[in-house]
């Protein structure tokens, strides 16, 4: 699994459906044009909404991976 | 830009199972740039209370599951067979099943109706109160959360009428 670099990162783990996203949100908005958000989260519905919630905002999904039960996601703000 | 895309959705339902879906998809629309508005109207309408004392009935819904909010995993997934005459006639049961979903739901990582609420707020989300709805059931301005605009049926259809997304929840 590649490290990527992050600007600033966000644990969602033990939350569920929707306050994942909505936690994303809100951190993506306090971040600059181009930063990186790292989101760890264990909601299993994270997997599809958070590639739906960057297709929408138009914030970019870089990287997704799992690691027992642990999703990480990687955001760029567009 | 281009034009947000507009969600509308009327919440007529107060048990605290019918509460949740209004607040979690206007505020799950903000964080996704879109507009939300959520017309309150007959038994939703004490969702805007500044405190919400919603409670569910298992006796008016078959399906809902009995869950039990503590012991081992297995103990949690089974699924009490509750006859319907002790869920309508144990008093206190729906008190009781009341506090078993908040829990359950707490346990799960599931927000509070109070915390979407808020959520929804900070989003911008437009709680409308249906002004017949308060004059029928005698609720006043000052027993609601701020920030709520008051109105009826043509004020919800201005601006469902422009929505790609009408909910009647």
């Amino acid at each position: 699994m590649s490290e990527i670099a992050s600007n600033a990162e966000l644990n969602c783990q033990g939350l569920n459906c929707p306050l994942p996203i909505l936690k994303t949100k809100k951190a993506v908005d306090g971040m600059q044009a181009g930063e990186v958000l790292k989101v760890t989260a264990t909601d299993p519905g994270s997997v599809n909404d958070m590639p739906s919630w960057a297709k929408r905002t138009g914030n970019e999904l870089i990287e997704h991976s799992e690691q027992g039960g642990v999703h990480t996601f990687y955001i760029r703000k567009k | 830009m281009a034009e947000p895309k507009k969600l509308a959705i009327i919440a007529s339902q107060g048990t605290l199972d019918w509460a949740y879906p209004p607040f979690i998809l206007a505020s799950s629309a903000a964080a996704m740039d879109m507009e939300a508005v959520i017309f309150f109207t007959f038994y939703g309408l004490p969702l805007l209370k500044k405190e919400i004392d919603a409670k569910v009935s298992p006796h008016s819904n078959p399906a809902m599951p009995m869950k039990m909010p503590f012991g081992s995993k297995e103990f949690q997934n089974f699924n009490w067979p509750i006859p319907n005459f002790v869920s309508g006639n144990v008093p206190g049961f729906d008190s009781m099943a009341t506090m078993l979903m908040k829990e359950t739901f707490k346990k799960k990582g599931v927000a509070t109706v109070e915390q979407l609420r808020g959520m929804c707020q900070e989003f911008g989300v437009r709680f409308i109160a249906c002004q017949m709805t308060m004059e029928v059931f005698g609720f006043e301005k000052e027993e609601f959360i701020d920030g709520v605009e008051y109105g009826g049926a043509a004020m919800f259809l201005e601006y469902a009428a422009d929505a790609n997304i009408s909910l009647f929840i």
